[in-house]
């Protein structure tokens, strides 16, 4: 029980949560919102 | 402007594999209208036992597994190895990796897989593991395979000239890897011997049965769904001629759907001998899906705004929006019917199967038309499409094939789950099980009825598509649109 390895890798679910929790900020994160919009153009780029 | 946009095909269409795709393409056709086949004729045995002929290779027990895996394997698979090759190469701007031998042996080698297996299952082969009954060595032959398939895409990815990974092939991604991880843990055994075909699973008890079901809840999650959201993200906006409505919102929904989806297999185990904290562990997350499987469809139907006129006139476009909307439906149902409360109604009942149904014929039959009827044209060099009419056929007699499938089971399932909890005042149990059966039958001939219109539909479908390859096209007027429809405003 005093095995801090076993303690950390019984909060998973938390770390599993911070990565989650991370994704949406970097991706709703406002200076990445005109970058990240344009990739929505890729099917429509070099148009066959 | 046509002639220009045309030349510019030409120029691509050197560089990219594209016989593959039409390989593909066919096979998806075919082998989708064999699965209905299959499927209306096993629904037809349900409601009339006498149709198993009393021939063991020609009962519902081998035909079943025939009727899913052809649709979900190879109606489904072609699907997403013709839709995915395409994708990969154009978003991607890269013609597929390995060449074309590599790319002719993962069709070929696709299609023998799908051969073994049917032939195993009417002769009796199987390993009794819900869709993934094939035994040992058609399990070693698809991993050949999905190995190869892997290596073209990636490797296709990995060469490509355009910067940023496009969503939709994220998703397919995610569903190549994760579909040979769950193939190859749930398909440890032990062969029985070398030259025979029985072999028994590497796992025993409620770890088989686990494992099982962590492999079949993926299949549906990975193969059922995030492969053909690879496909909503590439032929929806290109149908409705505008970016999807938010990249940001696409990438959230990846993300959700990977940290989510691997956990929710034990709600098929409700009530059984797992442990109750696995059991709510599953429903937990399967509740939880309900946010990234809206986000993904709103972010799909969103696509459309600003061009809702199109659906009154692009049968094409409204086979994807509405499969969209059945994504929405399904995985609504879905967590709901993953509550235990709920589940020990629904569980073993009709219900399930009706639930499938709306998924699979509403959700992944209907975003493949759309992207068949897309790239037929495309890949054919035709001009248009043969005729936009059959579509229109084609669309309504499937939605109302599916309306007719999913309200009878609806109906059946419930009823049925509510007949097996009923007692008399005594405490016995109100009905026999065949009285169950019997209850039943009305909505079995419903059901098949259903399931006929809906190969009706498909058989339109491949007569539209050969007469599109032949370069046809229908001398027709569009379909009149309705009066309250030309009144409102196109925005």
């Amino acid at each position: 029980m005093s095995d801090p390895i076993a303690v950390l890798r019984e909060l998973w679910i938390v770390w599993l949560t911070l990565l989650f929790l991370g994704i949406v900020a970097w991706t709703f994160w406002p200076s990445r919102k005109e970058k990240l919009e344009r990739h929505g153009r890729i099917p429509f780029e070099n148009e066959d | 402007m046509a002639s220009i946009a045309l030349g510019r095909v030409e120029a691509r269409a050197s560089e990219y594999n594209e016989d593959v795709v039409r390989w593909f393409t066919i096979a998806t056709v075919f082998w989708g209208i064999v699965g209905f086949l299959v499927g209306t004729y096993i629904a037809f045995q349900l409601a009339f036992p006498v149709l198993n002929l009393d021939l063991e290779w020609t009962t519902f027990g081998r035909l079943r597994p025939l009727h899913t895996s052809a649709v979900i394997f190879a109606f489904g698979g072609n699907a997403l190895l013709a839709t995915s090759l395409y994708v990969v190469q154009r978003t991607c701007r890269a013609p597929l990796f390995g060449g074309p031998l590599v790319a002719a042996f993962l069709f070929w080698g696709y299609q023998l897989f799908i051969v073994m297996a049917a032939l195993g299952y009417v002769t009796g082969i199987t390993q009794g593991r819900e869709y993934a009954e094939p035994e040992w060595y058609v399990d070693l032959w698809l991993t050949i395979v999905w190995v190869v398939y892997f290596v073209v895409f990636f490797g296709t990815v990995l060469t490509r000239r355009e910067p940023h990974i496009y969503v939709a092939n994220w998703f397919y991604l995610a569903f190549i890897v994760t579909i040979a991880m769950l193939h190859i843990v749930n398909n440890l055994a032990v062969p029985v011997s070398l030259l025979g075909a029985k072999s028994y699973s590497l796992f025993a008890g409620v770890q088989d049965a686990l494992t099982q079901w962590w492999y079949g809840h993926n299949a549906v999650g990975f193969f059922l769904t995030a492969g053909f959201l690879g496909i909503m993200y590439y032929f929806v906006p290109k149908q409705a001629e505008r970016p999807v409505y938010s990249y940001r919102l696409s990438i959230i929904h990846f993300w959700a759907l990977i940290f989510l989806y691997i956990w929710a297999g034990p709600h098929h185990l409700h009530f059984t001998a797992l442990p109750d904290w696995a059991q709510v562990l599953g429903m937990t997350f399967s509740v939880m899906l309900w946010m990234p499987s809206w986000g993904g469809m709103i972010n799909g139907l969103m696509t459309l705004s600003g061009a809702w006129d199109k659906l009154r006139t692009d049968p094409v476009l409204r086979f994807l929006v509405v499969s969209v909307a059945f994504y929405g439906m399904s995985t609504f149902e879905g967590p709901l019917m993953s509550i235990r409360q709920v589940n020990a109604l629904s569980h073993y009942t009709d219900w399930t199967v009706g639930h499938v149904h709306s998924g699979a014929l509403g959700w992944v039959a209907f975003v493949t038309f759309g992207a068949v009827y897309y790239l037929v044209p495309r890949l054919w060099r035709a001009q248009r499409l043969y005729s936009l009419r059959l579509v229109e056929w084609h669309f309504w007699i499937a939605t109302l094939g599916i309306v007719l499938y999913i309200t009878s089971m609806w109906v059946s399932g419930i009823m049925q789950g509510l007949m097996w909890r009923s007692y008399d005042s005594l405490g016995f149990l109100q009905f026999s099980f065949i009285e169950t059966v019997e209850a039943m039958h009305p909505f079995y001939v419903i059901r098949a009825f259903g399931g006929v219109l809906f190969l009706l539909g498909a058989l339109i479908m491949a007569y539209n598509l050969y007469r599109t390859t032949k370069g046809d096209i229908r001398a027709e007027e569009p379909m009149p649109v309705g009066a309250a429809a030309r009144l409102a405003p196109a925005e």
